[in-house]
C-alpha cells in the first residue's frame, strides 16, 4: 500500500517506496548486502502496483533487463552494491550510448572485490563516474538521510527522464540501514520523457535531437521505426564506425546534454560559510558526523564551515571554487583512501587553498571526536 | 529535550533490534520527536552478539550513532562486559538480572535489575523479554509513554503475538513503576 505522511522508515525502504511514487514499475536485481532490502520491498510492493519484479541470475542480466524495460516505455530501476555495480559497468555504457533513462542504486560497502560485505565505505565515488569505458558524462546523486533518499530517488527518476540518461543514486551501508523519520508527500512532481509526435511517425529519426540536445524517445510497439544501436550511430540509428565527424558529434551531444544543464542538475548544501577559517567537505553518511563535529567546533570558537556534495557528478566545480575564494583551509573527510580529495584539489589548488585529508577505511564510520581533532589540527 | 542516546545489547534472537526499532518508532510517530535507529549489522544473527542504538531528540539529529549512552539495556553477560563502561555520567542501566552479573557498580549510574526473561517466560514465552525491557524503559524515562509504546508494539509484531508482547511490556512497566513508586 502506498505510504503517506509521517513514517519511520529504513533508508533502503525509502528508496523503494520513492521509486514506486516516481512511477517506477519495473525492478530487476540480484540481492546483495547492503542493498537487499530494496529488492525485498520491491518484491512485495511491485505486484500491488501492477508492476514487474524480476530476480535475475546476476547483475549483468539485471542491468540488461532494466534496459529492455525502459525501451518498452516503463520507468525501471535496479539496486546493487560494489561487486554488482562492477558487473553492471558494461551495461551502464550501453545505457549512456543509447540514452536510456533508468535509475541504478549503488549501496556502497567496503571493497575492493567482496571486501567487507556488511561494512560501510565510500569507495565507489570514482567508479560511478568512470566505471564504463569511453567518453561520457553521467549524473550521480548521493543523499545523507532517509528523507533525502526518498526525495532524491524521485529526483533521480526525473533527471533520467528529462535528460534521457541513466542516473546513479549512491547510498551507503549507514544511511541504507538507518531508520529515521520521513515525511512522504501526498503526490510528487514527476517529469516524463519526451515522446515523438504522431505526425513525425513517417519520417521518424530516433536519434535526431531537439535544440536542447535531447531526442524524443519512442518505445517499441508504438509503430515508430526504431533502431537502438550501441555502436556509433547516425540519426536513423544506423551504425557508422569510421566517420570521425559523426562520432565526435554524437559524443559531444551526449556529454553536452549533461554538462550544459549543470545548473539544473547540481545540488550542494552549504552552512556557516560566511565567517569560517576552514571548510569541511564531505558527502553521504560522513557528512552527518561532520555536521555534528562542526556544531561542536563552532561552540568552541572554531569558525568552521560545512560543504556537502549532494550531486557528486557532474562535479560541483563552480560551487567549490566559490568556497576556495573565501577560505584558506579545506578539510576533506571521506571513507576511502582518497577519491573526493582528488577532485577537490583539482578545483581549489589554483586558489592556493591548503587541503587536508581525513580518510578512513576498515568499515568503521568516522566518529565525531576524530573529525573534531582533524578540524583543530587544521586551524592550529 | 536535548539529545538522548540509548543502546540495547544482548545476543541474536532476543529481539534486541526490534526493541530499538519500537522505541524509536514510538518516539517518532507517537511522541512527535526526531529519532534515528541504527544497529550492529554483520554476519552474526541468532546466538551472536546483537546491538541496537537509538538517538532521540527534539532537535534535528545529525550523527546517527551512539558513542556513550544515556540509557543502556543489557540482556547478556557479553554485552555487559563490552558496553557497561560506555555510558555517560548519571546514565541509566537496566539489565536482565537473570542473565547478567554486574561486578562493582559504577557510582555515577542508576542501576535497575529486572528479571526480564523470567517474567516473559511466566507470561508464556521468553522471547517477549525485550518487551518487558521496553516497559521498564517507558516507566523510567520520559522517552515514550506506556500508551505510545503499546500502540507501537501492536503495529510491529505478528498478530498472534500481540497479546503476549503487550502483556510483557505492561508487566515490565508495572515492575519498575511499583518499585519506583511511580503510580
Amino acid at each position: 500500500m502506498k505510504l503517506n505522511g509521517r513514517q519511520f522508515l529504513q533508508g533502503n525502504e525509502a528508496v523503494a517506496e520513492a521509486a514506486l511514487a516516481a512511477g517506477c514499475r519495473f525492478f530487476a536485481g540480484y540481492p546483495i548486502t547492503p542493498a537487499s532490502e530494496i529488492s525485498e520491498v520491491m518484491a512485495s510492493r511491485m505486484p500491488q502496483e501492477e508492476g514487474v519484479f524480476l530476480q535475475m541470475e546476476d547483475e549483468l542480466a539485471s542491468i540488461s533487463a532494466v534496459f529492455g524495460a525502459s525501451w518498452a516505455g516503463t520507468k525501471a530501476m535496479t539496486a546493487t552494491s560494489g561487486p554488482g555495480f562492477s558487473l553492471m559497468q558494461e551495461g551502464i555504457g550501453m545505457l549512456v550510448m543509447t540514452e536510456t533513462p533508468c535509475v541504478i542504486v549503488d549501496v556502497q560497502r567496503s571493497g575492493p572485490s567482496s571486501g567487507q560485505a556488511t561494512r560501510v565505505a565510500q569507495g565507489d565515488l570514482m567508479q560511478a563516474k568512470w566505471g564504463s569505458h569511453g567518453d561520457y558524462e553521467i549524473i550521480v546523486i548521493y543523499p545523507n538521510s532517509v528523507q533525502e533518499l526518498y526525495d532524491k530517488t524521485i529526483e533521480a527518476f526525473n533527471l533520467s527522464e528529462k535528460y534521457r540518461t541513466p542516473v546513479i543514486l549512491l547510498s551507503d551501508e549507514i544511511i541504507a540501514h538507518m531508520r529515521e523519520n520521513v515525511v512522504i508527500p501526498q503526490s510528487a512532481k514527476l517529469i516524463e520523457r519526451k515522446n515523438p509526435k504522431e505526425e513525425d511517425k513517417k519520417n521518424f529519426l530516433p536519434w535526431k535531437a531537439d535544440s536542447d540536445g535531447i531526442s524524443p524517445m519512442a518505445k517499441f510497439g508504438d509503430g515508430f521505426k526504431l533502431m537502438v544501436e550501441n555502436n556509433t550511430h547516425d540519426e536513423r540509428g544506423r551504425t557508422n564506425q569510421t566517420d570521425a565527424a559523426l562520432h565526435t558529434m554524437l559524443i559531444e551531444r551526449l556529454t553536452n546534454k549533461i554538462i550544459s544543464h549543470k545548473d539544473d542538475i547540481i545540488k550542494t548544501e552549504s552552512l556557516f560559510l560566511d565567517d569560517c577559517d576552514l571548510v569541511v567537505v564531505s558527502c553521504g553518511c560522513v557528512s552527518r558526523a561532520v555536521l555534528e563535529a562542526i556544531n561542536i567546533a563552532r561552540n568552541n570558537g572554531i569558525k568552521s564551515g560545512y560543504f556537502r556534495l549532494i550531486t557528486i557528478w557532474p562535479f560541483p566545480d563552480e560551487q567549490l571554487a566559490a568556497i576556495a575564494a573565501r577560505t584558506n583551509n579545506i578539510l576533506v573527510a571521506e571513507m576511502n583512501t582518497g577519491k573526493l580529495i582528488r577532485e577537490v584539489k583539482r578545483v581549489v589548488d589554483p586558489y592556493g587553498v591548503k587541503v587536508s585529508h581525513l580518510a578512513k577505511i576498515g568499515g568503521n564510520y568516522h566518529n565525531v571526536e576524530e573529525i573534531l581533532e582533524a578540524i583543530e589540527k587544521v586551524v592550529k | 529535550m536535548s539529545k538522548y542516546e540509548s543502546r540495547f545489547a544482548g545476543f541474536g534472537g532476543q529481539g534486541i533490534v526490534l526493541a530499538g526499532v519500537i522505541l524509536a518508532k514510538a518516539a517518532s510517530l507517537q511522541e512527535g520527536k526526531n529519532a534515528v535507529q541504527t544497529q550492529l549489522y554483520g554476519p552474526d544473527s541468532r546466538g551472536g552478539s546483537a546491538r541496537c542504538e537509538v538517538v532521540i531528540s527534539e532537535e534535528p539529529i545529525h550523527y546517527p550513532k551512539v558513542a556513550k549512552a544515556n540509557l543502556l539495556v543489557l540482556m547478556s553477560q557479553e554485552a555487559a562486559d563490552v558496553y557497561y563502561f560506555k555510558t555517560k555520567a548519571s546514565s541509566l542501566i537496566i539489565y536482565d538480572s537473570g542473565l547478567v552479573q554486574l561486578g562493582t557498580l559504577k557510582e555515577d549510574a542508576r542501576h535497575y535489575p529486572i528479571e526480564a526473561t523470567r517474567i516473559a517466560e511466566s507470561l508464556g514465552n521468553k522471547m517477549a523479554a525485550n518487551m518487558v525491557m521496553l516497559g521498564a524503559v517507558s516507566a523510567l524515562t520520559g522517552l515514550i509513554s506506556l500508551p505510545s509504546l503499546l500502540k507501537t508494539i501492536e503495529k510491529s509484531v505478528p498478530p498472534q503475538a500481540v497479546n503476549l508482547n503487550l502483556n510483557a511490556a505492561k508487566e515490565g512497566y508495572r515492575h519498575l513503576a511499583d518499585r519506583e513508586g511511580l503510580h
